[in-house]
């Protein structure tokens, strides 16, 4: 198989497993393309891509963006602080005058969830979603279980937890997907009031024991409280969280294996982690960020290459 | 499917010797020269070539193996993407005189791909192309080997294949194809 079975990338949700090793032996290339001397590739030369993030970014717009760059391909970049969203323009109309200046593929972050689904029922371009609200990032998950990959070799049986604010997380929703797919056993763990009710439901275990969470798994994705998207308190104090839910190098000291740890980024240090367990030699953080721009490269590679609908 | 032997496992054989000499013939014992070949199927004939060679010179040669696949021309024009396949150039190529090595040359896009694929990679002092089979006036491109096992005459319905051995044929052998569907 050398094509993609879906004409966007909407969610780790709509991947079959041959998809996603197809985006992973991609990746393995491009991995290889960006550490030459001369990073770049000619494939995408003739597209033109728009980043529209309606939402904040940094790590995910400059991964995308570098990717694209790598492929030759032209870039325009939207950010809603700055444009006529402003002044109370529809997201379709928004995006349907960004194509009518010719654009053949649109990376979106939206702070609704399903917003990308909304757009591909209506527009021609290939979207991909780079993350809807609370809903799904599927580039993230896919640069998450490349990095556990390339570490661990096999998902068969491998234990990941996945630690935090899973209430508020796309990340935590496509990682389920995704490492549920590639046969992997998945747990989530967290206080209480950030796991959402019916998380059982996909498939996870749940876990309230941040310590019993890691003496269980063999990698820890440990994801960042999202104070930005909390109305109400959900725990106490950011002191109170961090001594519950907080990692610590004793901790892992305590256990009688070494687990890998993995953050998406941005980290809150000192609260989700703590400074000696993100710059050890357990964690792949900034494995994963490298992994993100193969892991993009070859997601736009694909969906680029797809002619029409697939 | 009809399908006509070109060269079988003994001519093939001579083939490549006759390959390996006329390469040491212009690269002396090949102290500033190194070989790539073409992925997927080129790979198997810069193995076989560099095995003779290094008898031969009684020293290592450098191969590497250059993937073309991000650098075609005719991405976004077929239906699917191509596969790609791994790049592997443990050397430096700046200065060297580099061999292209490719099992069928048939309309050079692919060895344009190449060119392109390999100056990442560097400015090398001289490039030249070894090809097992020249497939004569099916060049969509100006490009010629400087080096070639067997010119044959074949028509766009035919295909040309070299079966290795020890990559799943029954014995190393060429093989021109007539494809009656076509």
């Amino acid at each position: 198989m050398t094509q993609l079975s879906v004409p966007h990338l909407l969610g780790t949700k709509d991947l079959t497993k041959d998809d996603f090793n197809l985006i992973f032996e991609t990746a393995d290339n491009f991995k290889e393309i960006i550490n030459r001397p001369i990073k770049k590739v000619p494939s995408l030369r003739d597209i033109t891509i728009a980043n529209i993030f309606f939402e904040n970014s940094t790590r995910t717009r400059i991964s995308f963006e570098l990717a694209e760059k790598r492929l030759s391909a032209d870039t325009i970049n939207f950010s809603s602080s700055q444009s006529s969203v402003k002044k109370g323009e529809t997201l379709l109309d928004t995006v349907n005058n960004i194509l009518a200046m010719k654009v053949d593929m649109i990376v979106m972050r939206h702070a609704s969830p399903g917003a990308p689904h909304f757009l591909s029922r209506y527009i021609d371009a290939k979207i991909i979603n780079a993350g809807d609200g609370t809903h799904e990032h599927p580039t993230q998950a896919l640069l998450d279980a490349y990095s556990i990959r390339m570490k661990h070799k096999s998902f068969r049986g491998l234990r990941v937890a996945i630690i935090g604010d899973i209430l508020h997380s796309r990340v935590a929703i496509s990682n389920i997907f995704a490492l549920n797919k590639l046969g992997a056993e998945v747990m989530v763990c967290g206080p209480n009031t950030l796991l959402p009710k019916y998380i059982s439901s996909l498939g996870v275990q749940v876990e309230l024991d941040v310590f019993k969470a890691l003496q269980w798994c063999d990698v820890a994705n440990v994801l960042r409280i999202q104070l930005e998207r909390q109305q109400i308190k959900y725990f106490p104090s950011l002191r109170e969280y961090s001594l519950y839910y907080g990692i610590n190098k004793s901790m892992l000291d305590k256990l009688d294996k070494e687990i890998t740890i993995m953050h998406p980024g941005p980290i809150n240090r000192g609260v989700e982690l703590n400074s000696d367990v993100a710059d050890s030699e357990h964690s792949i953080i900034l494995d994963q960020v490298e992994n993100g721009v193969a892991i993009r490269m070859a997601v736009l590679y694909l969906l680029a290459g797809t002619k029409g609908e697939a | 499917m009809q399908k006509k032997l070109i060269l079988n496992q003994d001519l093939l054989k001579i083939t490549i010797s006759r390959l390996c000499y006329q390469l040491i013939e212009s690269h002396n014992d090949f102290s500033n020269s190194v070989i790539l070949g073409l992925q997927p199927r080129g790979k198997y004939v810069a193995d076989r070539i560099k095995e003779q060679l290094e008898s031969l010179v009684k020293r290592k040669i450098d191969v590497g193996y250059l993937d073309t696949t991000f650098h075609r021309d005719d991405f976004r024009r077929r239906d699917t993407p191509k596969k790609a396949n791994e790049t592997t150039i443990p050397f430096l190529i700046e200065d060297k005189n580099v061999v292209l090595v490719d099992d069928v040359l048939y309309t050079g896009r692919s060895v344009r791909a190449a060119l392109d694929a390999m100056i990442s990679f560097g400015r090398p002092k001289s490039v030249e192309l070894l090809v097992l089979v020249d497939r004569k006036y099916t060049r969509d491109l100006p490009i010629q080997p400087n080096y070639i096992g067997k010119s044959v005459n074949t028509m766009q319905s035919q295909r040309v294949m070299v079966e290795w051995k020890q990559h799943g044929g029954k014995r190393d052998s060429i093989w021109l194809f007539n494809n009656l569907d076509t």
